[in-house]
């Protein structure tokens, strides 16, 4: 139909996860009172100058790293003016001519295919305060402001809202991976802003862009990318002009529409900050950060199926999240049957997380005992509803598994004798299920175990249950 | 009592360790001087009466606990650019009307756990951007050796203070000349430290990359005895660096035998005014007999000097005052329809013409298309001036030059002349473009009973060697005992 082709480039801000801000030594809690957390530097008071946090410098760089960029040893802080309320200096200070990290790539996967998305450059900078809207005035907050913040910048090199958002996802697995951000959307760890424009396929050349202002949501930015390509996609088909402008996303119409044109455009007069030094690395250092980089959730996930053993599908599941990862490899390995222990980690591990809205650092079940657990059920000590039974407390409270079998007597009944007893039983006080099977009705069977467990307080083996059953209504 | 004000640091310093007199005799003998001369001298932008004696009394009290620190109990008068907690900090303009500095700046903390008293405020042109201080909101000053004439800027209330008697020393600033020229005009001793000497947090940014605070004081010990306590590395401020900071009161003394000091040719040029002139080769002479080799050099880029300096100073501040906008202190003017409107507004009615000028020029230097031929030019210029006095301190020990073109000259005859008033600090704007450091020290009179400046400039960190060779040269003549009539 439309023979033109979308080209995106992104912009994501990524707060770095830093306990005070970029240039003076205030916290960066999120939920904290208004203007509580903040000083005369962050507040851009007279006389105040700014010091540089290093800890935001080094995560920066083990995210350049991460990202396999190449990291200058050699940087500065600039300044960049512009008027805005939520601006304390109006200037702010970032890097312009001379970021942190440059190039560098990250790999996405989309329906079964992978490719590269080049990245342009890193730099760090510091967050603006956030202006707030009342019925008649209004405020701003200024807790935000000076917050470290890294802008990672992307080449033209994705084509299309789903391949824009393969690209936020591992990206922020990424930097979760790197572990310089909690990446929290919901709390603006991670904000994009879009560029876009269209050409004709086959052309080199790029069209005249648009720019979508902070986007905070990946399904807003998906749903605006989308409306955006359509938008611009009509226009090319039509012949019609596209006007290089700067656009808001307007979540309730579902539409982007004009913020700024290009005649309006800042001229932001960047300079190199005279208060701060240049940023100086040593090699040595920044070989060190290489060294600590934490294995790549691609590479790893190759490793995992390799290593032990399991589906794909489940090490995708496990390296989504590193300490997850790190959770499951570290059972695995003292458990001789790894495909179990993914089970494990993959439903109940998951579903208590998520049901609870807690992180695995926050359960009190240690890998070790969730491996003793998956041995327990191999050998039959313990059945599956018990084992549930087990991992649920394991999940609460900690512990050895062994111990809670004992103290809360799971072991799983596989005595004949007993079995015989209950079996017996089950047949007798239900004559009709007994009936129902022995004309064929298989699924009779499936009650009487129920009952047997019931009977048996959900202790009994279920195959030694099953075999009895069977044996004993002639099956 | 009143003759104490105008004695030295030092002397005071043992009259009060001796229990001759008390910190409150001292802020009390201030508050008379005060009273009865800055009607007319107008060098005090505010000064609270009540706050002041209120820390002379602990001061006293300290004392007469045991507390025997060398300068408990002794007043210094602060430039009103300074943050002090509690206290105004205007910078002499209206955008900065109401705000109350909420925390000490570095070198104000380290002169009150010396035992300093913050007695009062000092007036200067707007922000610092003059030469006269003309260019305040509150008035302008005069100086005490001929009210018809300027005092010197941008730290002239603190000039003025100190050579009137109405403070015992002073703490200025300067970015381009602003302590030394201001000395020079009234007459008593001026250092600007090199660049990194003392920190500047809590100095109200002019421009970040030449401005250092320094001390106005009545004798060249005194201003040792200040520097001693605010030099040195604060992290605070990652542009002070960690350099050993010398006992400066220890080099003091001694002649100047085995000293080269170089005069450089390009500052002895035509337009210097012939007094002025006569007055520093007299003291060169004077250096020359006290065992000092005087050698000619050259500074071959000082003719760039005043341009070089005004592109990158108003580059800083057209940022630097950015942050004066009606949202968070000091001024708001009313009627702004959206925040945009607001700031036109606010900074409308808030900057005097001399900062609007400057924030314009800066805005014009840093905007695209003109960046490069202007600030990264100027930038370059900046290296080659440095590179200059590298190359003349492999072979002298300081430099000997005026400190400016003319003593201080008839109020509102320069002003109207912002060009010719920005020429007025060819020989003072290298030392800050440099960072090196240099001191103002008295050097005699014009036929005009005006007093001239002789500068000594030094190397990086090298206060110790030009406050000792200041310190000789005052200790040979009678210029720094020279009172204005009253």
């Amino acid at each position: 139909m439309s023979n033109y082709e979308p080209v995106i480039g992104l912009e994501t801000h990524v707060q770095l996860g830093t306990s005070s801000k970029m240039f003076c030594g205030c916290a960066t809690d999120f939920a904290a009172a208004p203007n509580s957390q903040v000083c005369p530097v962050c507040l851009g008071y007279p006389g105040s100058l700014p010091v540089p946090n290093e800890v935001a410098v080094e995560y920066t760089v083990r995210a350049g790293l991460m990202l396999g960029c190449d990291i200058n040893l050699y940087s500065k802080f600039d300044r960049k003016s512009y008027f805005y309320p939520d601006m304390p200096k109006n200037y702010q200070i970032t890097q312009y001519d001379m970021p942190l990290c440059l190039a560098g790539a990250v790999e996405i996967d989309l329906n079964g295919d992978s490719r590269v998305v080049r990245l342009r450059r890193i730099h760090l900078e510091e967050d603006t305060g956030k202006n707030v809207h009342f019925a008649r005035t209004s405020g701003v907050d200024f807790n935000r402001a000076g917050t470290p913040l890294m802008e990672i910048v992307t080449e033209p090199d994705i084509y299309s809202a789903d391949e824009a958002m393969a690209y936020l996802q591992a990206l922020k697995q990424l930097m979760l991976y790197a572990g310089v951000s909690e990446c929290n959307l919901e709390e603006g760890n991670f904000r994009c802003d879009v560029n876009c424009s269209v050409r004709p396929v086959g052309s080199d050349a790029l069209g005249v862009k648009t720019e979508l202002k902070n986007l905070n949501t990946f399904k807003g930015i998906h749903a605006a990318l989308s409306f955006e390509i359509d938008r611009q996609l009509n226009l090319a088909a039509s012949g019609a002009e596209i006007h290089q402008e700067t656009r808001r996303w307007d979540v309730d119409a579902g539409i982007t529409a004009t913020m700024r044109t290009k005649e309006d455009a800042h001229d932001y007069r960047y300079f190199p900050d005279p208060d701060l030094a240049p940023i100086v690395l040593a090699r040595e250092q920044v070989d060190r950060w290489r060294d600590e980089l934490p294995e790549a959730p691609r590479a790893r996930r190759v490793r995992m199926i390799e290593q032990y053993g399991i589906p794909a599908y489940d090490a995708g599941v496990l390296v989504a999240e590193k300490a997850i990862a790190d959770f499951y490899e570290e059972a695995a390995q003292s458990s001789p049957n790894p495909k179990a222990v993914s089970n494990w980690v993959m439903t109940e591990m998951l579903r208590l997380l998520s049901e609870r809205d807690m992180q695995i650092a926050e359960a009190h079940i240690t890998p070790a005992a969730l491996a003793e657990l998956v041995g327990l059920v191999d050998d039959k000590t313990l059945n599956s509803n018990s084992a549930r039974e087990v991992f649920g407390i394991l999940f609460q409270d900690g512990g050895r598994a062994a111990d809670i079998v004992e103290a809360r007597g799971l072991t799983q009944v596989s005595d004949e004798g007993l079995l015989d007893q209950f079996v017996d039983q089950a047949i007798a006080d239900n004559p009709d299920s007994a009936g129902d099977y022995r004309d064929g009705k298989t699924k009779a069977l499936q009650f009487l175990m129920g009952q047997v467990m019931r009977l048996s307080k959900g202790k009994a083996n279920p195959q030694s249950v099953q075999e009895l059953l069977r044996s004993k209504l002639g099956g | 009592m009143s003759e104490l004000l105008d004695r030295s640091i030092g002397d005071i310093a043992a009259l009060l360790a001796r229990g001759e007199c008390s910190s409150v005799d001292l802020v009390q003998g201030l508050l008379h001087r005060i009273d009865s001369r800055d009607g007319d001298l107008s060098a005090y932008v505010s000064v609270d009466r009540d706050d002041a004696l209120g820390q002379a009394q602990r001061a006293d009290k300290a004392r007469s606990e045991g507390d025997h620190r060398d300068l408990l109990g002794i007043p210094i008068a602060v430039k009103d650019i300074l943050n002090v907690t509690g206290q105004p900090c205007t910078c002499a303009s209206r955008i900065l009307d109401g705000y109350v500095a909420p925390y000490d700046a570095t070198a104000i903390a380290r002169l009150r756990d010396a035992g300093l008293l913050f007695v009062g405020r000092t007036n200067m042109d707007e922000f610092a951007m003059g030469s006269s201080t003309e260019n305040s909101t509150v008035g302008v000053t005069r100086n005490p050796w001929n009210t018809a004439c300027v005092p010197g800027g941008s730290s002239g209330g603190s000039a003025a203070a100190v050579a009137a008697g109405e403070a015992v020393a002073a703490l200025g600033t300067d970015t381009g000349g602003s302590i030394r020229q201001p000395a020079a005009f009234c007459g008593c001793v001026g250092l600007k430290p090199s660049y990194g000497r003392v920190s500047r947090y809590g100095l109200t940014a002019y421009a970040s990359s030449l401005d250092q605070i320094g001390p106005l004081t009545h004798c060249v010990d005194d201003a040792a005895r200040i520097l001693q306590v605010i030099a040195g590395a604060d992290p605070l401020d990652c542009t002070c660096l960690d350099v050993v900071v010398p006992d400066y009161r220890a080099a003091l003394g001694g002649d100047l035998s085995g000293i080269r000091l170089g005069l450089p040719r390009e500052y002895f040029v035509q337009g210097i005014d012939a007094d002025v002139e006569q007055a520093v080769r007299g003291a060169i002479q004077q250096c020359e007999a006290l065992g000092a080799e005087i050698v000619e050099v050259s500074l071959p880029h000082t003719e760039y000097a005043v341009s070089t300096y005004y592109i990158i100073a108003t580059a800083e501040a057209s940022a630097n005052l950015a942050r004066f906008d009606g949202v968070r202190y000091g001024l708001r003017a009313p009627g702004g329809k959206d925040p945009i409107d607001m700031y036109g507004k606010t900074r409308a009615a808030g900057f005097g013409d001399e900062v609007k000028r400057r924030i314009l020029l800066g805005t014009y230097v840093l905007s695209s298309g003109y960046h490069d031929a202007y600030y990264v030019t100027a930038q370059k210029v900046r290296t080659l001036i440095r590179r200059d006095f590298e190359k003349v301190f492999e072979s002298c020990d300081a430099l000997l030059t005026p400190v400016a073109p003319t003593a201080a000259y008839r109020l509102g005859s320069v002003s109207d002349d912002p060009l010719s008033m920005y020429l007025g600090d060819i020989f003072t704007a290298t030392a800050n473009l440099a960072g090196i450091c240099a001191v103002a020290v008295p050097c005699g009179f014009t036929s005009d009973k005006l007093p001239v400046g002789l500068q000594i400039v030094g190397g990086p960190y090298q206060e110790d060697r030009i406050l000792q060779i200041a310190h000789a040269y005052e200790q040979s003549t009678e210029w720094h005992t020279m009172k204005p009539e009253r």
